[in-house]
């Protein structure tokens, strides 16, 4: 059975659809790519996995969960990074993952050992004990994917992390979801980069207007061939 | 199987406690307040020229008026400091229920506007002379402020997702208020003139039951009020 199925999955605000109609199945340890113009519906795609906004139609399993219905057992499942860093500001990089452990249910000790190590692997430890205010937005966004990555999801959910980022800072993100992809981890990844959505995923989904244009492997495919197909399908 | 999850009270007890720290670094809300509270009994002072009766008469609206502007500004302050970074959709995120995020948003505005509230009795004490230290007083400020910031959670909840989110709250607020305010204000005016118990107990209880209606539509709506 896939990790996610998505079946008819449509979504409109007010008279206004952002999704027509998707339909989407995702297997687990797949990194999928999320491309498609702006107000294609990568964004609502994957608020309305997230369990933060609701389906107006369709059916939508994630892990063998219903969602909307069974959106908390879903959301436990689930490591989210969005356009804002969804950190807070007067609290350390090492009081944010404490509160946010606590929130998703993890004891003080495994919060703690698992707090250092992803802090150590995004690179912050050094400044775990600074208010995340005096960061940079590559250390917030570094912050955020420790903060996803806590409760150690089955799916992780990325839209646009790169968005902001110096270069140093995006190759960090990518040896990370290549890591999260080597663990065995789900990915579904909203971008606008062409040429990094093919190599980082293994599988390209093209939205547009909130339709499926386009869901194929990505293996074999550079930046060019994948601009081609955006350019056709998007 | 089904994962991890924290409890209700272990939820909302970490938002109440991250609320508390964020605060304790920045005293950006209970001094706003604080300081809007402040100037706002200083300007009562001098515009109410009054004798000693007409003081008791009026301190009650002023004690009660300046706790619930202040505690508009504060609600309003609070929710925005989750919206700005996105932080509410990260406690949307999180596997428990949207009552725990209401209870926990709850017991940090409640406590913020209560120490607003203690220190706008004790400047009104100074300022109008008459002492308003008592249990009873106590307990209607406890009262009062829980059912202010009851209805203010869940309703800056709501504001805060909307451009003039600043000038919404009050005017969606302060409607819903009145019977809270007329409640609040009566009692203590009745406690303050001594009267008799059985004058203005009904006045208590009819707080004590407004609280428990805004508590529980609280908890029952906050989900659908942070729906997207």
């Amino acid at each position: 059975m896939a990790l996610i199925e998505i079946e008819k999955l449509t979504k409109a605000f007010g008279f206004m659809p952002a999704l027509r109609g998707v339909t989407l199945s995702v297997e687990r340890g797949e990194s999928v790519a999320l491309l498609g113009a702006n107000g294609s519906g990568k964004s609502t795609l994957l608020r309305i996995l997230s369990g933060l906004s609701k389906p107006t139609n369709g059916l939508i399993r994630v892990g063998g969960w219903e969602l909307p219905r069974e959106a908390s057992a879903v959301r436990a499942q689930i490591g989210m990074v969005g356009h804002k860093p969804l950190v807070y500001e007067n609290l350390s990089a090492r009081e944010n993952l404490r509160f946010f452990g606590r929130l998703y249910g993890l004891d003080a000790r495994a919060t703690e050992q698992r707090a250092e190590a992803l802090l150590e692997q995004v690179g912050l430890s050094k400044r775990a004990n600074d208010l995340v205010r005096t960061y940079s937005r590559g250390m917030f966004q570094r912050l955020s994917i420790a903060r996803a990555l806590l409760h150690q999801p089955d799916i992780l959910l990325f839209d646009e992390p790169h968005t902001g980022l110096d270069q140093n800072a995006s190759a960090l993100l990518d040896s990370l979801l290549l890591d999260a992809r080597a663990e065995g981890r789900t990915i579904l990844f909203a971008t606008h980069e062409l040429e990094r959505a093919a190599r980082v995923s293994t599988r390209l989904v093209i939205l547009q207007r909130g339709s499926v244009a386009h869901d194929g492997p990505s293996a074999g495919l550079d930046g060019a061939a994948v601009g081609a197909l955006f350019a056709q399908k998007a | 199987m089904m994962p991890a999850r924290a409890s209700f009270f272990s939820a909302a007890y970490a938002i109440f406690r991250k609320d508390g720290l964020a605060e304790f670094r920045s005293r950006e809300l209970i001094g706003s307040m604080g300081l809007f509270a402040l100037l706002a009994v200083l300007i009562f002072s001098f515009a109410l020229e009054l004798n000693r009766q007409a003081r008791i008469e009026s301190v009650s609206g002023v004690l009660w008026v300046t706790i619930v502007f202040a505690s508009i500004l504060g609600l309003n302050r609070s929710m925005a400091m989750e919206r700005d970074q996105g932080n509410l959709d990260a406690l949307l995120l999180a596997p428990i229920s949207r009552s725990a995020v209401f209870a926990g948003k709850l017991a940090g505005n409640f406590v913020f506007t209560g120490v607003v509230g203690l220190l706008v009795a004790l400047v009104v004490t100074v300022l109008f002379n008459i002492p308003l230290a008592s249990g009873w007083m106590l307990l209607l400020l406890v009262m009062g402020v829980l059912g202010f910031t009851t209805i203010g959670t869940m309703l800056a909840a709501m504001t805060v997702q909307t451009r003039a989110r600043e000038t919404l709250l009050p005017i969606v607020m302060l409607p819903i208020a009145v019977p809270l305010l007329l409640a609040s204000v009566r009692a203590t005016s009745y406690v303050l003139n001594n009267a008799a118990q059985e004058i203005w107990l009904p006045w208590l209880a009819i707080l004590a039951v407004l609280d428990i209606i805004f508590l529980v539509l609280g908890v029952v709506l906050f989900e659908f009020v942070v729906e997207e």
